[in-house]
């Protein structure tokens, strides 16, 4: 977990510096139309923790991670990181945050190595596109372009660009679709290895994480 | 596949550093966008197409006297133009928001209207740039003299970027619209008509033989407003439309 230098804010030095490292969500409320997603609600994340939202189909798991990475407004609360607000850590580079949504964020018209490339480069981080693409069983098709896979191998593209991003902050919406045995084994594989290393994750899913003996906080939505 | 999970290596930037430098970063949204707008070249051609089609359809249902096509030249070229613009618009932002893209780049730490700026220079080389191209060429069916056709070339040059950038301020509002093909044409082409009138007056005034470069001059400003305000009312468009 990379924490930075001007945490001063806070008034917490020295050993007390990873209890602040906190991702919260306050108060959030959200309605979509006239129906209520969630109301108050509030989490806690610590660094190597990770935070599985549960619920029905249109319980709002997605609306919440969206509501997270700052793509949607709640109506009412507030997530942060370190005591402020999270947006401005993100734009301050001070967290790294990587999102997967329904959309895969692939150009169809672009090969699979272009696509991560791209991203990649965004992150600053060039060299590792080959490892991951060997890594997550996409070397054979990486000059192949992204509208000749099939939607597993979609899926493990968008992984492997969730494990080039290099973030501090995974939010995966159900990354389990589509993706056969294997693809399941590495994919809880890498989210431990991921909060091993410190790292946070909120991940909506449907069907069950083994997650091993990591820190797993449980949120279910759709139920109050 | 295994599941060894490559090691990730935490080595970061300084905090509060960001990693790319802004010309990096418009190359590389540039150089992206170029080439998958060039990949969907059925979809790059089109206004390209429409504008030579209307361009060579005005002297087939008029008369064709000299006279007459020279006076009409300059307007029809334009409104092509500007025609042209409006029909590849709704290409501009669409594609990366129904494919997750646009997301993404909202959660980038860098600025947003630089990338929206990126993205429309990339659209305009694939779009605009053959237009201002065919221009010249096709104004030789309206018998326009060569003093009127590098006018014509060089305010096509100065107003289709301009028209480009204030249309993505309606395709980024209109992005997660359903059908706004009409609407997004409603609410630009107000915008887009000073550009229209600077540049056909302009070639007008080559056409008379005067001196065209009042027009011109005004072309260039408006060009310069457009590039520092239209990225940015963009921008914010666009955080709205995909939330």
């Amino acid at each position: 977990m990379k924490v930075s230098k001007d945490y001063g804010l806070l008034g917490v030095h020295g050993p007390g510096l990873l209890e602040i490292s906190v991702l919260t969500g306050a108060g959030l409320t959200l309605w979509r139309g006239t129906t209520r997603l969630f109301e108050s609600l509030s989490f806690t994340l610590v660094p190597a923790a990770a935070l599985l939202i549960e619920g029905p189909n249109g319980a709002g798991k997605t609306t919440l991670l969206r509501v997270i990475a700052g793509l949607t407004m709640p109506e009412s609360g507030s997530v942060a990181w370190q005591g402020l607000p999270l947006r401005e850590q993100l734009n301050a580079a001070r967290l790294r945050l990587v999102f997967t949504g329904h959309a895969l964020a692939l150009k169809t018209e672009l090969s699979t190595r272009e696509n991560l490339q791209f991203f990649a480069r965004l992150a600053g981080l060039e060299g590792r596109v080959d490892e991951i693409l060997e890594a997550t069983g996409l070397g054979a098709c990486a000059e192949l372009e992204v509208r000749l896979l099939s939607a597993g191998q979609r899926r493990r593209a968008a992984l492997a660009r969730v494990l080039l991003s290099d973030a501090d902050l995974w939010l995966l919406d159900e990354p389990q679709t589509n993706l056969d045995a294997d693809g399941r084994q590495f994919l809880e594989e890498a989210i431990r290895s991921h909060l091993r290393r410190g790292g946070m994750a909120a991940i909506a899913a449907h069907q069950p994480l083994a997650l091993g003996n990591a820190d797993v906080g449980h949120l279910v939505l759709g139920d109050a | 596949m295994g599941v060894n999970v490559p090691s990730q290596a935490k080595v970061r930037t300084p905090a509060g550093a960001q990693d790319l430098g802004l010309a990096e970063l418009f190359w590389l949204i540039f150089e992206r966008d170029l080439r998958v707008g060039l990949r969907r070249w059925t979809d790059a051609s089109n206004s390209a197409l429409f504008f030579v089609l209307v361009v060579t359809l005005f002297p087939l249902a008029l008369s064709p006297k000299a006279e007459m096509l020279q006076t009409v030249a300059p307007g029809v070229l334009w409104i092509a133009a500007l025609l042209a613009t409006l029909l590849s618009l709704h290409l501009l932002f669409r594609a990366d928001l129904e494919d997750g893209t646009l997301e993404q780049l909202l959660l980038m730490p860098y600025p947003l209207g630089w990338m929206v700026l990126a993205k429309v220079v990339a659209h305009w080389t694939i779009t605009g740039i053959p237009v201002v191209i065919m221009a010249p060429v096709l104004a030789i069916t309206y018998q326009l003299p060569a003093s009127a056709m590098g006018v014509l070339t060089l305010s096509l040059l100065l107003g289709t970027p301009t028209l480009s950038l204030l249309g993505a301020i309606g395709a980024a509002l209109t992005a997660g619209l359903r059908g706004a093909g009409v609407l997004l044409a409603f609410i630009v082409a107000p915008l887009m008509v000073p550009v229209l009138i600077l540049g056909a007056k302009a070639t007008d005034l080559a056409l008379a033989g005067e001196d065209p470069t009042g027009p011109l001059y005004l072309l260039a400003a408006l060009l310069f407003l457009a590039l520092s305000v239209a990225p940015i009312a963009a921008a914010g468009a666009l955080r709205v439309s995909a939330d």
